[in-house]
């Protein structure tokens, strides 16, 4: 609970109280001064008009009329709340029920006031005079002299004004407290329910730390800040978890695909140690070793750009990237490789505008992995496909997408194979005996998942509408490679409008 | 040429001393950041190799306040990390070459005189002459002995090149970078594919051929015998 005193929730709550009662005594206060200055001004108007009204009554029926009037309105308020005393000129009383004049000025406001008692009758007195089994009331009062030298006095008893008074300011007083007792409660209740939710979400933060990764912080459904703040965490959490994994799979492939190449070179150096030594074999075991080594190097650099890729790389190599001038560089430089290898490279570029300022082939990104994507994409191609096939790559824009294909005439990978492909060091079972590492596919789908595109595999169904002069013997189904990237909004061409 | 490594690994520095000793070339050694950049600002080196996490002060700093004083030393980046973005904030820093950790003797030989060459040269040629060989830079044009040779776009580029580093081993992976600005190891073997086109139109007919394949480096361009 003293815990609780010190959380932020509870201070701001208890500010809120604060702000709120002082409102909430403003405005008790003020109805208590309106009430308070109301009653007073009715009971001064009550006085004026049974003074004016008897006036009148012996103005009408003289002063036989106005005693009768005296003595009937005296009896009925029995309440004794007005008071009445008719005398002569020396004060004697005539008719009323006051016991006599009370010997007190007027003061500034015009009223007289004086001490009453009730013993039975009505006397006008200080308290300890009379019988004092009475508390001592205080009356105000008004007198009129009449035409002919009689006095006449309309009082009335302020008690009840008194009693309303300390009734009053009683209720305001019980609101008072009821309004901080509740505020109070208000507040205790609102942070700790604010807390709970905190210390969920500091709970499981915890036992994240304590290596429980896969908690996340429970949403409560109201769709509120807190149920934001869950989402923001959890989501921080989701992409840590996945950073995590892809470092995981790199250690995991390190130990398990790099530990036997490693196995074998080193044994191969101890073999050759053992056997007689001959400068030859030496130089030939080391020349072995060196590309054994560059071997497992490049591997090991192929891993670790595939998890920069899948962790996502730091901006600030990514800019505009032509597609279109990509894939014409790789051309050229591949070209000759398949002409070497026997097949026959095709370029179908959709780009009817070829300026870098309005080629609707370009996309947001890093030209180099872009490239080295590509790259894999149609070496694979070429290093699948047998003498005699074709390579064809096309590049055309499909909405905002940019669109990309590889297609072979190659064996083609089997249906279920096409997203193991994918998996580090994963090779099709055909084609093992292939140079290679596994890995180039991986990084094809690293580097476009980065740019926010995806690479699919189906077969090729290379249209076979134009006689092109190539065999139609195909040596399987072969194999399309479709990139699809999200394209970079063309720069706006000067419109005629504005 | 006079040569400054800074490099805080004891073992993979004397490697590199002897290495470059070997090839003939004068070696000063800094162990941490401090001290390379206080030799870097007091000698003169043709070229430095700077290994990029050391020790007082980062690779890339001393980089920056060598040319923050105009010191144009050419200048090797050499680096565990091997990713673009590194490659980029290397040769943003104010580096010439930048070779990932590790690297083969070899290929770090060739980058470095490569850069101390075209240290050495600033003035602009409009001709290249290796032995017989020719190229007109301006008309792009190339004759061997007078006689026209016939090349592509990419196999004057890749020509240009080998006679701008005529009589020096060129690596692959220079010509990947260099001619095509790639910054990968090909699975294939695309260069060697393209060198022996080049090879075919510039030593074909020839009684002495030019251009010669190192074995386990690169290429060399060399005068005819």
């Amino acid at each position: 609970m003293f815990a609780l005193f010190r959380t932020s929730t509870f201070r701001l709550a208890m500010v809120y109280l604060m702000l709120f009662a002082v409102s909430v005594f403003a405005v008790l206060g003020f109805v208590y001064l309106q009430t308070v200055v109301f009653v007073s001004r009715q009971i001064d108007e009550t006085i004026d008009a049974e003074i004016t009204g008897l006036a009148e009554q012996y103005h009408e029926r003289g002063l036989g009329g106005l005693v009768s009037v005296i003595q009937q309105r005296a009896a009925r308020t029995r309440g004794t709340t007005t008071l009445y005393l008719l005398t002569d000129r020396t004060h004697s009383p005539i008719a009323g029920n006051l016991t006599r004049w009370p010997d007190v000025t007027v003061d500034q406001d015009g009223w007289l006031r004086f001490p009453l008692q009730r013993a039975g009758s009505l006397v006008v007195g200080a308290a300890g005079q009379g019988t004092g089994d009475e508390a001592e009331h205080i009356v105000q009062a008004a007198s009129f002299v009449l035409p002919g030298g009689y006095q006449l006095l309309v009082g009335r008893d302020t008690q009840e004004r008194s009693d309303f008074d300390a009734r009053m300011r009683q209720a305001l007083g019980w609101s008072a407290l009821l309004t901080v007792m509740l505020g109070l409660l208000g507040g205790v209740l609102l942070s700790r329910r604010l807390l709970a939710r905190l210390e969920a979400i500091n709970r499981t933060s915890s036992s994240i730390i304590a290596g429980d990764f896969s908690r996340r912080i429970p949403r409560h459904g109201s769709n509120d800040e807190f149920d934001h703040l869950a989402e923001n965490l959890n989501g921080m959490l989701d992409r840590i978890e996945r950073l995590m994994a892809a470092m995981r799979q790199v250690t995991d492939n390190i130990a398990h695909d790099l530990r036997s190449p490693l196995g074998r070179l080193r044994s191969r150096i101890e073999v050759t140690l053992l056997e007689e030594p001959s400068m030859e074999r030496y130089r030939e075991t080391l020349e072995r070793t060196i590309a054994d080594a560059d071997g497992l190097l490049a591997t090991f650099s192929a891993l670790l750009d595939i998890a920069e890729a899948e962790a996502g790389s730091r901006q600030e190599t990514r800019g505009p990237v032509d597609l279109g001038e990509i894939i014409v560089n790789l051309v050229d430089l591949y070209e000759p490789v398949a002409e070497e290898a026997g097949l026959r490279l095709t370029l179908t570029l959709d780009r009817p505008a070829s300026t870098m300022a309005t080629s609707p082939l370009i996309v947001s990104g890093n030209r180099h992995l872009l490239s080295q994507a590509i790259a894999n994409l149609v070496e694979n191609a070429l290093k699948y496909t047998p003498s005699g096939g074709t390579v064809a790559i096309t590049a055309g824009r499909s909405g905002d997408q940019v669109r990309l294909t590889v297609t072979d005439s190659g064996p083609g990978i089997p249906a279920t194979e096409r997203e193991r492909v994918f998996d580090r060091f994963y090779r099709v079972e055909s084609s093992r005996t292939t140079p290679g590492n596994g890995l180039g596919l991986s990084l094809v789908k690293a580097v476009i998942s980065l740019h926010g595109g995806e690479v699919v595999l189906d077969d090729a169904q290379l249209r076979r509408a134009v006689d092109d002069g190539i065999p139609d013997e195909q040596p399987g189904p072969g194999l399309r490679a479709t990139v699809t990237l999200p394209a970079l909004a063309s720069p706006a061409r000067p419109s005629m409008g504005s | 040429m006079k040569i400054l490594v800074i490099e805080d690994d004891r073992e993979a520095a004397a490697y590199l001393m002897k290495g470059l000793r070997e090839s003939g070339h004068t070696v000063d050694h800094a162990a941490d950041g401090t001290q390379g950049l206080f030799l870097a600002t007091s000698e003169r080196f043709d070229a430095m190799i700077i290994d990029r996490m050391l020790p007082g002060l980062d690779g890339l700093a001393i980089v920056s306040t060598l040319r923050s004083n105009d010191d144009r030393t050419p200048v090797l980046i050499l680096s565990a990390l091997d990713a673009v973005d590194d490659r980029v904030r290397g040769l943003r820093a104010g580096g010439d070459d930048y070779l990932p950790k590790p690297y083969a003797f070899s290929e770090l030989l060739a980058r470095l005189e490569a850069l101390a060459r075209r240290g050495g040269g600033g003035k602009t040629e409009t001709t290249l002459r290796v032995g017989g060989l020719e190229m007109d830079l301006l008309a792009r044009g190339v004759r061997r002995d007078g006689v026209e040779i016939d090349l592509l776009p990419r196999e004057f580029r890749l020509l240009e090149y080998l006679m701008r580093n005529a009589g020096h081993v060129v690596t692959r992976t220079m010509l990947l970078e260099q001619v095509w600005d790639y910054h990968f190891d090909p699975q294939t073997n695309v260069i060697d594919v393209h060198v022996s086109r080049l090879r075919q139109k510039i030593d074909k007919g020839f009684a002495q051929p030019m251009l010669h394949t190192i074995r386990g480096a690169g290429y060399c361009l060399k005068p005819a015998a």
